[in-house]
Protein backbone atom coordinates (compact mmCIF):
# COMPACT_ATOMS: atom_id res chain seq x y z
CA UNK A 1 0.00 0.00 0.00
CA UNK A 2 2.66 2.26 0.79
CA UNK A 3 4.81 1.79 -2.01
CA UNK A 4 1.63 2.19 -4.21
CA UNK A 5 1.24 5.81 -2.61
CA UNK A 6 5.21 6.66 -2.79
CA UNK A 7 4.77 5.77 -6.64
CA UNK A 8 1.81 7.72 -7.46
CA UNK A 9 3.04 10.66 -5.80
CA UNK A 10 6.27 10.19 -7.94
CA UNK A 11 3.90 9.77 -11.31
CA UNK A 12 2.16 12.90 -10.26
CA UNK A 13 5.52 15.32 -10.07
CA UNK A 14 6.35 15.67 -13.91
CA UNK A 15 2.38 15.68 -14.67
CA UNK A 16 2.59 19.10 -12.12
CA UNK A 17 6.30 20.43 -13.47
CA UNK A 18 4.80 20.25 -17.01
CA UNK A 19 1.63 21.81 -16.19
CA UNK A 20 3.64 24.54 -14.61
CA UNK A 21 6.21 24.67 -17.65
CA UNK A 22 3.44 24.76 -20.18
CA UNK A 23 1.50 27.21 -18.35
CA UNK A 24 4.65 29.56 -18.07
CA UNK A 25 5.67 29.07 -22.05
CA UNK A 26 2.23 29.79 -23.16
CA UNK A 27 1.77 32.88 -21.41
CA UNK A 28 4.71 33.82 -22.73
CA UNK A 29 4.67 33.16 -26.09
CA UNK A 30 1.41 35.09 -25.90
CA UNK A 31 1.35 38.24 -27.67
CA UNK A 32 0.40 41.23 -25.97
CA UNK A 33 1.12 41.64 -22.76
CA UNK A 34 -1.26 42.67 -19.50
CA UNK A 35 0.22 45.86 -19.34
CA UNK A 36 -0.76 47.05 -23.02
CA UNK A 37 -3.30 50.19 -22.40
CA UNK A 38 -4.14 52.51 -25.30
CA UNK A 39 -2.11 55.33 -23.29
CA UNK A 40 0.98 55.48 -24.24
CA UNK A 41 3.16 55.07 -20.91
CA UNK A 42 6.70 56.70 -21.19
CA UNK A 43 9.58 54.39 -21.58
CA UNK A 44 10.30 54.93 -17.67
CA UNK A 45 7.30 53.67 -16.21
CA UNK A 46 7.31 50.69 -18.62
CA UNK A 47 10.63 49.82 -17.65
CA UNK A 48 9.75 50.14 -14.08
CA UNK A 49 6.91 48.25 -14.11
CA UNK A 50 9.10 45.59 -15.57
CA UNK A 51 11.62 45.40 -13.32
CA UNK A 52 9.00 45.46 -10.50
CA UNK A 53 7.70 42.12 -11.92
CA UNK A 54 11.08 40.61 -13.39
CA UNK A 55 10.25 41.07 -16.53
CA UNK A 56 13.35 42.75 -17.71
CA UNK A 57 15.49 39.68 -17.08
CA UNK A 58 16.10 36.70 -19.86
CA UNK A 59 13.22 33.60 -20.42
CA UNK A 60 15.03 31.24 -18.94
CA UNK A 61 16.07 33.11 -15.53
CA UNK A 62 11.89 34.53 -14.91
CA UNK A 63 11.32 30.63 -15.52
CA UNK A 64 13.81 29.59 -12.38
CA UNK A 65 12.62 32.46 -10.34
CA UNK A 66 9.43 31.48 -11.16
CA UNK A 67 10.04 27.61 -10.49
CA UNK A 68 11.54 28.85 -6.83
CA UNK A 69 9.25 30.71 -5.59
CA UNK A 70 6.02 28.30 -6.47
CA UNK A 71 7.95 25.53 -4.24
CA UNK A 72 7.81 27.98 -1.66
CA UNK A 73 4.38 28.47 -2.20
CA UNK A 74 4.48 32.12 -3.68
CA UNK A 75 2.11 32.33 -6.82
CA UNK A 76 3.52 35.52 -7.69
CA UNK A 77 1.26 39.12 -7.35
CA UNK A 78 -1.74 39.63 -9.19
CA UNK A 79 -1.05 42.07 -12.24
CA UNK A 80 -4.34 43.29 -12.38
CA UNK A 81 -5.41 43.03 -9.03
CA UNK A 82 -2.87 45.69 -7.52
CA UNK A 83 -1.35 44.97 -3.97
CA UNK A 84 -3.04 41.55 -4.27
CA UNK A 85 -1.29 37.88 -4.29
CA UNK A 86 -2.30 35.43 -6.14
CA UNK A 87 -1.99 32.57 -3.27
CA UNK A 88 -4.06 35.23 -1.40
CA UNK A 89 -7.01 35.18 -3.99
CA UNK A 90 -7.01 31.47 -4.50
CA UNK A 91 -7.61 30.93 -0.50
CA UNK A 92 -10.48 33.36 -0.70
CA UNK A 93 -12.31 31.82 -3.55
CA UNK A 94 -11.00 28.26 -3.54
CA UNK A 95 -13.71 27.44 -0.75
CA UNK A 96 -16.70 29.22 -2.72
CA UNK A 97 -15.56 26.52 -5.21
CA UNK A 98 -15.05 23.71 -3.20
CA UNK A 99 -18.07 24.08 -1.42
CA UNK A 100 -20.16 24.07 -4.76
CA UNK A 101 -18.32 21.28 -5.94
CA UNK A 102 -19.17 18.65 -2.83
CA UNK A 103 -22.81 19.98 -2.98
CA UNK A 104 -22.61 19.18 -7.00
CA UNK A 105 -20.75 15.22 -5.72
CA UNK A 106 -23.95 14.78 -3.65
CA UNK A 107 -26.62 15.95 -6.51
CA UNK A 108 -24.69 13.62 -8.28
CA UNK A 109 -24.63 10.78 -6.26
CA UNK A 110 -27.94 11.19 -4.53
CA UNK A 111 -30.22 11.52 -8.27
CA UNK A 112 -28.24 9.28 -9.60
CA UNK A 113 -27.85 6.32 -7.57
CA UNK A 114 -31.26 5.95 -6.20
CA UNK A 115 -32.52 5.98 -10.20
CA UNK A 116 -29.91 3.44 -11.24
CA UNK A 117 -31.33 1.31 -8.45
CA UNK A 118 -34.84 2.07 -9.25
CA UNK A 119 -33.88 1.33 -12.76
CA UNK A 120 -32.28 -2.03 -12.11
CA UNK A 121 -34.88 -3.47 -9.80
CA UNK A 122 -37.64 -3.07 -11.93
CA UNK A 123 -35.91 -3.65 -15.20
CA UNK A 124 -37.48 -3.49 -18.59
CA UNK A 125 -40.57 -1.90 -16.57
CA UNK A 126 -41.91 1.40 -17.92
CA UNK A 127 -40.12 3.56 -15.08
CA UNK A 128 -36.58 1.75 -16.43
CA UNK A 129 -37.41 3.36 -19.65
CA UNK A 130 -38.12 6.50 -18.22
CA UNK A 131 -34.97 6.91 -16.07
CA UNK A 132 -32.85 5.63 -19.19
CA UNK A 133 -34.69 8.37 -21.40
CA UNK A 134 -33.67 10.67 -18.52
CA UNK A 135 -30.38 9.75 -17.90
CA UNK A 136 -29.54 9.38 -22.12
CA UNK A 137 -30.74 13.07 -21.89
CA UNK A 138 -29.07 14.38 -18.90
CA UNK A 139 -25.51 13.11 -20.31
CA UNK A 140 -26.53 14.79 -23.50
CA UNK A 141 -27.42 18.84 -22.39
CA UNK A 142 -24.57 20.76 -21.74
CA UNK A 143 -24.34 22.46 -18.07
CA UNK A 144 -25.00 25.85 -18.99
CA UNK A 145 -28.30 25.22 -20.78
CA UNK A 146 -29.12 23.51 -17.73
CA UNK A 147 -28.12 26.40 -15.62
CA UNK A 148 -29.91 28.92 -18.35
CA UNK A 149 -33.22 26.74 -18.03
CA UNK A 150 -33.12 26.88 -14.42
CA UNK A 151 -32.44 29.99 -13.81
CA UNK A 152 -35.13 31.37 -16.43
CA UNK A 153 -38.10 28.75 -14.70
CA UNK A 154 -37.13 29.01 -10.74
CA UNK A 155 -35.86 32.57 -11.12
CA UNK A 156 -37.47 34.81 -13.39
CA UNK A 157 -40.79 32.84 -13.87
CA UNK A 158 -41.93 31.41 -10.43
CA UNK A 159 -39.48 33.48 -8.22
CA UNK A 160 -38.31 31.18 -5.72
CA UNK A 161 -34.51 30.81 -5.92
CA UNK A 162 -32.26 33.93 -6.35
CA UNK A 163 -30.73 33.97 -10.00
CA UNK A 164 -26.87 34.68 -9.04
CA UNK A 165 -24.34 35.40 -6.26
CA UNK A 166 -23.31 33.72 -3.39
CA UNK A 167 -24.33 34.73 0.31
CA UNK A 168 -26.64 31.58 1.40
CA UNK A 169 -27.74 27.89 1.45
CA UNK A 170 -30.68 29.30 -1.03
CA UNK A 171 -27.88 30.63 -3.12
CA UNK A 172 -26.08 26.86 -3.52
CA UNK A 173 -29.13 25.07 -4.64
CA UNK A 174 -29.37 25.65 -8.55
CA UNK A 175 -25.83 25.81 -9.43
CA UNK A 176 -25.05 22.83 -7.82
CA UNK A 177 -27.79 21.36 -9.94
CA UNK A 178 -27.26 22.50 -12.64
CA UNK A 179 -23.41 21.14 -11.79
CA UNK A 180 -24.34 17.97 -11.38
CA UNK A 181 -27.58 16.87 -13.07
CA UNK A 182 -25.77 15.82 -16.11
CA UNK A 183 -23.12 13.22 -14.45
CA UNK A 184 -26.22 11.95 -12.52
CA UNK A 185 -27.12 10.34 -16.16
CA UNK A 186 -23.75 8.52 -16.19
CA UNK A 187 -23.95 6.94 -12.46
CA UNK A 188 -27.70 5.72 -12.91
CA UNK A 189 -26.17 4.29 -16.04
CA UNK A 190 -23.35 2.61 -14.22
CA UNK A 191 -25.96 1.33 -11.00
CA UNK A 192 -28.28 -0.03 -13.19
CA UNK A 193 -25.51 -2.18 -15.31
CA UNK A 194 -23.42 -3.06 -12.38
CA UNK A 195 -26.16 -3.71 -10.07
CA UNK A 196 -27.89 -6.27 -12.63
CA UNK A 197 -24.52 -7.72 -12.77
CA UNK A 198 -24.84 -8.29 -9.12
CA UNK A 199 -28.41 -9.20 -8.39
CA UNK A 200 -27.87 -12.14 -10.92
CA UNK A 201 -25.17 -13.06 -9.10
CA UNK A 202 -24.99 -16.39 -7.55
CA UNK A 203 -25.00 -15.17 -3.81
CA UNK A 204 -28.22 -12.85 -4.10
CA UNK A 205 -29.91 -15.97 -4.93
CA UNK A 206 -28.77 -17.54 -1.70
CA UNK A 207 -29.55 -14.53 -0.01
CA UNK A 208 -32.85 -14.48 -1.38
CA UNK A 209 -33.33 -18.61 -0.55
CA UNK A 210 -32.65 -17.52 2.87
CA UNK A 211 -35.64 -15.83 3.11
CA UNK A 212 -33.82 -12.30 3.58
CA UNK A 213 -36.18 -9.54 3.00
CA UNK A 214 -35.90 -7.14 -0.19
CA UNK A 215 -34.73 -4.36 1.68
CA UNK A 216 -31.72 -6.28 3.91
CA UNK A 217 -30.88 -7.67 0.45
CA UNK A 218 -31.08 -5.00 -2.15
CA UNK A 219 -29.01 -2.40 1.11
CA UNK A 220 -26.90 -4.64 2.33
CA UNK A 221 -25.91 -7.26 0.04
CA UNK A 222 -26.45 -5.71 -3.48
CA UNK A 223 -26.21 -1.74 -3.19
CA UNK A 224 -22.45 -3.04 -0.84
CA UNK A 225 -21.47 -4.55 -4.09
CA UNK A 226 -22.54 -2.14 -6.47
CA UNK A 227 -20.15 0.78 -5.36
CA UNK A 228 -17.06 0.44 -6.83
CA UNK A 229 -17.64 0.97 -10.43
CA UNK A 230 -18.99 4.54 -8.84
CA UNK A 231 -15.71 4.84 -6.81
CA UNK A 232 -13.99 4.12 -9.79
CA UNK A 233 -15.29 7.05 -11.80
CA UNK A 234 -15.33 9.44 -9.16
CA UNK A 235 -12.00 10.39 -10.19
CA UNK A 236 -13.15 11.62 -13.51
CA UNK A 237 -15.94 12.81 -11.77
CA UNK A 238 -14.11 15.21 -10.01
CA UNK A 239 -11.94 16.42 -13.28
CA UNK A 240 -15.67 17.26 -15.01
CA UNK A 241 -16.76 19.04 -11.83
CA UNK A 242 -13.52 21.18 -11.52
CA UNK A 243 -14.09 22.42 -15.45
CA UNK A 244 -17.67 22.53 -15.20
CA UNK A 245 -17.44 24.44 -11.95
CA UNK A 246 -16.19 27.10 -14.46
CA UNK A 247 -19.32 27.80 -16.65
CA UNK A 248 -21.35 27.71 -13.66
CA UNK A 249 -19.84 29.83 -11.81
CA UNK A 250 -19.95 32.63 -14.89
CA UNK A 251 -23.53 32.05 -15.39
CA UNK A 252 -24.55 32.31 -11.49
CA UNK A 253 -21.79 34.71 -10.84
CA UNK A 254 -20.36 33.06 -8.38
CA UNK A 255 -16.96 34.36 -6.94
CA UNK A 256 -15.41 31.44 -7.15
CA UNK A 257 -12.09 30.14 -8.46
CA UNK A 258 -13.52 29.30 -12.33
CA UNK A 259 -15.07 32.82 -12.43
CA UNK A 260 -11.95 34.45 -11.29
CA UNK A 261 -9.96 32.18 -14.26
CA UNK A 262 -11.87 33.50 -16.86
CA UNK A 263 -11.77 36.83 -15.86
CA UNK A 264 -7.77 36.67 -15.74
CA UNK A 265 -7.98 35.05 -19.16
CA UNK A 266 -9.54 38.19 -20.67
CA UNK A 267 -7.29 40.50 -18.71
CA UNK A 268 -4.10 38.65 -19.55
CA UNK A 269 -3.49 38.42 -15.56
CA UNK A 270 -0.86 36.11 -16.46
CA UNK A 271 0.18 34.48 -12.66
CA UNK A 272 -3.55 34.19 -11.88
CA UNK A 273 -4.19 31.77 -14.87
CA UNK A 274 -0.94 30.14 -14.18
CA UNK A 275 -1.85 29.85 -10.60
CA UNK A 276 -4.99 28.68 -11.00
CA UNK A 277 -4.35 26.02 -13.56
CA UNK A 278 -1.77 24.81 -11.13
CA UNK A 279 -4.20 24.42 -8.05
CA UNK A 280 -6.59 22.76 -10.50
CA UNK A 281 -4.53 19.92 -11.81
CA UNK A 282 -2.68 19.11 -8.25
CA UNK A 283 -6.55 18.87 -7.09
CA UNK A 284 -7.70 16.48 -10.11
CA UNK A 285 -4.13 14.82 -9.81
CA UNK A 286 -4.85 14.18 -5.64
CA UNK A 287 -8.62 13.15 -6.44
CA UNK A 288 -7.39 10.27 -8.67
CA UNK A 289 -4.77 9.23 -6.70
CA UNK A 290 -7.99 8.95 -3.54
CA UNK A 291 -9.88 7.59 -5.63
CA UNK A 292 -7.59 4.94 -6.80
CA UNK A 293 -6.68 3.92 -3.07
CA UNK A 294 -10.10 4.30 -1.82
CA UNK A 295 -10.82 1.61 -4.32
CA UNK A 296 -8.33 -0.64 -3.53
CA UNK A 297 -9.05 -0.25 0.20
CA UNK A 298 -12.69 -0.95 -0.59
CA UNK A 299 -12.64 -3.71 -2.79
CA UNK A 300 -10.62 -6.63 -1.34
CA UNK A 301 -10.19 -8.47 -4.74
CA UNK A 302 -8.03 -5.63 -6.20
CA UNK A 303 -4.54 -5.20 -4.88
CA UNK A 304 -2.24 -2.20 -5.04
CA UNK A 305 1.06 -2.49 -7.05
CA UNK B 1 -28.57 22.33 -43.53
CA UNK B 2 -24.80 23.53 -42.34
CA UNK B 3 -23.18 23.67 -45.70
CA UNK B 4 -25.69 25.37 -48.14
CA UNK B 5 -25.97 28.13 -45.20
CA UNK B 6 -25.30 30.66 -47.58
CA UNK B 7 -28.61 29.76 -49.76
CA UNK B 8 -30.73 28.39 -47.24
CA UNK B 9 -30.23 31.38 -44.79
CA UNK B 10 -33.25 33.61 -45.37
CA UNK B 11 -30.91 36.74 -43.77
CA UNK B 12 -27.08 37.40 -44.17
CA UNK B 13 -25.28 36.49 -40.66
CA UNK B 14 -24.63 40.82 -40.13
CA UNK B 15 -27.17 42.19 -41.93
CA UNK B 16 -28.47 44.45 -38.90
CA UNK B 17 -32.51 45.76 -38.90
CA UNK B 18 -32.22 48.33 -37.15
CA UNK B 19 -36.13 49.06 -36.19
CA UNK B 20 -36.32 44.96 -35.68
CA UNK B 21 -34.07 44.56 -32.61
CA UNK B 22 -35.31 42.30 -30.20
CA UNK B 23 -38.27 40.95 -31.92
CA UNK B 24 -40.22 38.01 -30.51
CA UNK B 25 -40.30 34.71 -33.22
CA UNK B 26 -42.75 35.49 -35.91
CA UNK B 27 -43.84 34.84 -39.55
CA UNK B 28 -40.87 37.31 -40.75
CA UNK B 29 -38.39 36.02 -38.21
CA UNK B 30 -38.57 32.35 -37.54
CA UNK B 31 -36.64 32.88 -34.64
CA UNK B 32 -36.79 36.58 -33.74
CA UNK B 33 -33.88 39.22 -34.31
CA UNK B 34 -31.04 39.86 -31.01
CA UNK B 35 -30.53 43.11 -29.98
CA UNK B 36 -28.50 44.35 -33.18
CA UNK B 37 -31.78 43.34 -35.10
CA UNK B 38 -30.15 40.17 -36.75
CA UNK B 39 -32.31 37.29 -37.66
CA UNK B 40 -31.09 34.63 -35.11
CA UNK B 41 -32.96 31.60 -37.42
CA UNK B 42 -30.01 32.87 -39.99
CA UNK B 43 -27.38 32.86 -37.43
CA UNK B 44 -27.89 29.89 -36.63
CA UNK B 45 -27.72 28.12 -39.89
CA UNK B 46 -24.57 29.63 -39.90
CA UNK B 47 -23.56 28.91 -36.09
CA UNK B 48 -24.26 25.15 -37.18
CA UNK B 49 -21.42 25.35 -39.70
CA UNK B 50 -18.95 26.48 -36.99
CA UNK B 51 -20.15 24.09 -34.54
CA UNK B 52 -20.57 21.09 -36.56
CA UNK B 53 -17.73 21.79 -38.10
CA UNK B 54 -15.58 22.25 -35.15
CA UNK B 55 -16.68 19.27 -33.88
CA UNK B 56 -16.42 16.89 -36.83
CA UNK B 57 -13.07 17.91 -38.23
CA UNK B 58 -11.08 18.09 -34.58
CA UNK B 59 -12.60 14.46 -34.11
CA UNK B 60 -11.55 12.92 -37.54
CA UNK B 61 -8.35 14.40 -36.43
CA UNK B 62 -7.99 13.53 -33.06
CA UNK B 63 -8.68 9.91 -34.41
CA UNK B 64 -5.93 9.58 -37.34
CA UNK B 65 -3.78 11.20 -34.72
CA UNK B 66 -4.82 8.76 -31.81
CA UNK B 67 -4.80 5.86 -34.02
CA UNK B 68 -1.82 6.15 -35.60
CA UNK B 69 -0.08 6.83 -32.30
CA UNK B 70 -1.35 4.15 -30.14
CA UNK B 71 -1.12 1.72 -32.82
CA UNK B 72 2.88 2.44 -33.66
CA UNK B 73 3.48 2.33 -29.58
CA UNK B 74 1.26 -1.00 -29.60
CA UNK B 75 3.27 -2.60 -32.29
CA UNK B 76 6.82 -1.31 -31.23
CA UNK B 77 6.50 -2.32 -27.69
CA UNK B 78 9.29 -2.32 -25.03
CA UNK B 79 10.50 0.94 -24.48
CA UNK B 80 9.40 2.73 -27.07
CA UNK B 81 5.91 1.51 -25.89
CA UNK B 82 6.67 2.65 -22.31
CA UNK B 83 7.86 6.65 -23.94
CA UNK B 84 5.28 6.95 -25.83
CA UNK B 85 2.53 5.90 -23.46
CA UNK B 86 4.25 7.85 -20.79
CA UNK B 87 3.61 11.18 -23.27
CA UNK B 88 0.30 10.08 -23.31
CA UNK B 89 -0.48 9.56 -19.81
CA UNK B 90 0.95 13.87 -19.23
CA UNK B 91 -1.25 14.61 -21.41
CA UNK B 92 -3.99 13.10 -20.38
CA UNK B 93 -3.49 13.75 -16.66
CA UNK B 94 -3.76 17.76 -18.04
CA UNK B 95 -7.21 19.18 -17.48
CA UNK B 96 -8.83 19.01 -20.64
CA UNK B 97 -10.67 22.26 -20.38
CA UNK B 98 -7.70 24.40 -18.73
CA UNK B 99 -5.56 23.37 -21.51
CA UNK B 100 -7.95 24.27 -24.28
CA UNK B 101 -8.37 27.62 -22.70
CA UNK B 102 -5.18 28.16 -22.45
CA UNK B 103 -3.86 26.60 -26.47
CA UNK B 104 -7.03 29.32 -27.76
CA UNK B 105 -4.97 32.31 -25.69
CA UNK B 106 -2.20 31.19 -27.50
CA UNK B 107 -3.06 30.74 -30.90
CA UNK B 108 -6.29 33.01 -31.03
CA UNK B 109 -9.56 32.91 -30.86
CA UNK B 110 -10.57 31.87 -34.31
CA UNK B 111 -11.68 28.70 -35.74
CA UNK B 112 -8.62 27.22 -36.16
CA UNK B 113 -7.40 27.89 -32.64
CA UNK B 114 -10.54 26.06 -30.99
CA UNK B 115 -9.70 23.41 -33.92
CA UNK B 116 -5.97 22.78 -33.05
CA UNK B 117 -6.72 22.80 -28.79
CA UNK B 118 -9.81 20.47 -29.04
CA UNK B 119 -7.58 18.47 -30.96
CA UNK B 120 -4.33 18.78 -28.80
CA UNK B 121 -5.96 17.45 -25.84
CA UNK B 122 -8.46 14.64 -27.57
CA UNK B 123 -5.92 12.70 -29.51
CA UNK B 124 -4.69 10.78 -26.25
CA UNK B 125 -8.02 9.33 -25.49
CA UNK B 126 -8.27 7.46 -28.86
CA UNK B 127 -4.28 6.34 -28.51
CA UNK B 128 -4.81 4.32 -25.61
CA UNK B 129 -8.13 2.77 -26.86
CA UNK B 130 -6.57 1.96 -30.27
CA UNK B 131 -3.49 1.17 -28.46
CA UNK B 132 -5.36 -1.85 -25.88
CA UNK B 133 -7.25 -3.20 -28.90
CA UNK B 134 -3.92 -3.65 -31.00
CA UNK B 135 -2.29 -4.92 -28.17
CA UNK B 136 -5.23 -7.69 -27.92
CA UNK B 137 -5.57 -8.06 -31.84
CA UNK B 138 -2.03 -8.54 -32.26
CA UNK B 139 -1.95 -11.97 -30.40
CA UNK B 140 -3.97 -13.28 -32.83
CA UNK B 141 -3.24 -16.62 -34.90
CA UNK B 142 -4.07 -15.19 -38.35
CA UNK B 143 -1.80 -11.65 -36.98
CA UNK B 144 0.71 -14.57 -36.00
CA UNK B 145 0.38 -16.36 -39.71
CA UNK B 146 0.91 -12.70 -41.70
CA UNK B 147 4.04 -12.32 -40.09
CA UNK B 148 5.06 -15.86 -39.67
CA UNK B 149 4.79 -15.33 -43.93
CA UNK B 150 7.15 -11.84 -43.60
CA UNK B 151 4.44 -9.04 -44.60
CA UNK B 152 5.76 -5.71 -43.07
CA UNK B 153 4.58 -4.36 -39.69
CA UNK B 154 3.14 -1.83 -41.78
CA UNK B 155 1.99 -4.20 -44.11
CA UNK B 156 0.27 -5.87 -40.71
CA UNK B 157 -1.15 -2.23 -39.23
CA UNK B 158 -2.76 -1.56 -41.90
CA UNK B 159 -3.95 -4.96 -43.34
CA UNK B 160 -4.95 -7.33 -40.95
CA UNK B 161 -5.40 -5.06 -37.43
CA UNK B 162 -6.48 -2.23 -38.37
CA UNK B 163 -9.43 -3.62 -40.34
CA UNK B 164 -10.73 -5.26 -37.33
CA UNK B 165 -10.31 -2.03 -35.48
CA UNK B 166 -12.46 0.05 -37.85
CA UNK B 167 -15.47 -0.98 -36.17
CA UNK B 168 -14.93 0.25 -32.81
CA UNK B 169 -13.10 3.33 -34.58
CA UNK B 170 -16.32 4.07 -36.02
CA UNK B 171 -17.83 4.06 -32.56
CA UNK B 172 -15.57 6.38 -30.93
CA UNK B 173 -15.89 8.85 -33.72
CA UNK B 174 -19.55 8.96 -32.92
CA UNK B 175 -19.35 9.30 -28.74
CA UNK B 176 -16.56 11.67 -29.50
CA UNK B 177 -18.25 14.34 -31.87
CA UNK B 178 -20.44 15.29 -29.08
CA UNK B 179 -17.73 15.60 -26.55
CA UNK B 180 -16.20 18.17 -29.43
CA UNK B 181 -19.16 20.19 -29.92
CA UNK B 182 -20.02 20.62 -26.05
CA UNK B 183 -16.69 21.83 -25.28
CA UNK B 184 -16.58 24.20 -28.04
CA UNK B 185 -20.02 25.44 -27.23
CA UNK B 186 -18.91 25.87 -23.53
CA UNK B 187 -15.60 27.87 -24.44
CA UNK B 188 -17.91 30.32 -26.40
CA UNK B 189 -20.45 30.59 -24.10
CA UNK B 190 -18.25 31.45 -21.55
CA UNK B 191 -16.72 34.22 -24.05
CA UNK B 192 -13.26 32.38 -24.69
CA UNK B 193 -14.06 30.29 -27.85
CA UNK B 194 -15.09 31.55 -31.43
CA UNK B 195 -15.28 34.95 -31.40
CA UNK B 196 -17.15 37.93 -33.00
CA UNK B 197 -18.31 38.30 -36.29
CA UNK B 198 -18.46 34.69 -36.38
CA UNK B 199 -21.00 32.61 -34.14
CA UNK B 200 -21.45 29.20 -33.28
CA UNK B 201 -24.31 27.68 -30.98
CA UNK B 202 -22.10 28.71 -27.89
CA UNK B 203 -21.50 32.17 -28.54
CA UNK B 204 -25.18 32.56 -29.72
CA UNK B 205 -26.36 30.81 -26.57
CA UNK B 206 -23.88 33.53 -24.46
CA UNK B 207 -25.38 36.67 -26.64
CA UNK B 208 -29.08 35.32 -25.31
CA UNK B 209 -27.91 34.88 -21.93
CA UNK B 210 -27.59 38.36 -21.18
CA UNK B 211 -31.22 39.13 -21.85
CA UNK B 212 -33.04 35.40 -20.44
CA UNK B 213 -35.72 37.57 -18.45
CA UNK B 214 -37.30 39.31 -21.47
CA UNK B 215 -36.54 37.33 -24.43
CA UNK B 216 -35.68 33.76 -23.75
CA UNK B 217 -36.06 32.83 -27.41
CA UNK B 218 -32.74 34.06 -27.89
CA UNK B 219 -31.07 31.51 -25.73
CA UNK B 220 -33.75 28.94 -25.84
CA UNK B 221 -32.65 28.24 -30.14
CA UNK B 222 -29.11 27.73 -29.75
CA UNK B 223 -29.25 25.91 -26.53
CA UNK B 224 -31.70 23.66 -28.35
CA UNK B 225 -29.74 22.67 -31.46
CA UNK B 226 -26.88 22.18 -29.34
CA UNK B 227 -28.88 19.81 -27.00
CA UNK B 228 -30.49 17.78 -29.88
CA UNK B 229 -26.93 17.42 -32.07
CA UNK B 230 -25.16 15.68 -28.71
CA UNK B 231 -28.32 14.07 -27.45
CA UNK B 232 -28.50 12.50 -31.67
CA UNK B 233 -24.94 11.81 -31.95
CA UNK B 234 -25.21 9.96 -28.33
CA UNK B 235 -27.96 7.82 -29.67
CA UNK B 236 -26.10 7.09 -33.24
CA UNK B 237 -23.11 5.80 -31.10
CA UNK B 238 -25.24 3.60 -28.70
CA UNK B 239 -26.71 2.07 -32.04
CA UNK B 240 -23.28 1.78 -33.86
CA UNK B 241 -21.89 0.35 -30.73
CA UNK B 242 -24.33 -2.76 -30.51
CA UNK B 243 -24.05 -3.13 -34.38
CA UNK B 244 -20.17 -2.59 -34.33
CA UNK B 245 -18.38 -3.17 -31.22
CA UNK B 246 -17.49 -6.55 -30.18
CA UNK B 247 -16.99 -6.42 -26.90
CA UNK B 248 -20.52 -5.44 -25.63
CA UNK B 249 -22.29 -8.88 -26.66
CA UNK B 250 -25.75 -9.40 -26.70
CA UNK B 251 -25.59 -12.15 -24.09
CA UNK B 252 -25.17 -9.19 -21.61
CA UNK B 253 -28.23 -7.13 -21.88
Amino acid sequence: MLRFIIRRILLAIPVLITVATLTFLIMHWVPGGPFDTDKILPPEIIANIEAKYHLDKPLPMQYLLYMKQLLQGDLGPSYKYLGRDVTDIILDTFPVSFTLGLCAVWVVLGLGIPAGMISAYWKDSLLDRSVLLLAGMSISVPSFVLGAVSVWIFSHQWHLLPPALWEGPRHILLPAFALGAGFSGYIARLTRTTMLDVLASDYIRTARAKGLTEPIILFKHVLKNSVYPIVSVMGPLTAGLVTGSFVIEYIFSIPGMGRFFITAVTNRDYPLIMGVTLVYAVLIVVANMVVDMLYGWLDPRVTLK
Amino acid sequence: MAIFAPWVAPYSYETQDTLKTLTFPNFEHWMGTDRLGRDLFSRMIYGARVSLFVGIFTTVFALLIGTIYGAISAYAGGRTDNLMMGVVDVVFALPDLLMIILITVLMGRGVTGVFLALTLVSWVTVARLVRGEVLRIKEFPFVQAARALGASPTRILAREIFPNILGILVVTLSFRVPVAILAESTLSFIGLGIAPPFSSWGSLANDGWTAIKFYPHLILFPSLAIFLTILSFNFLGEGLREVLDPRTSKAHE
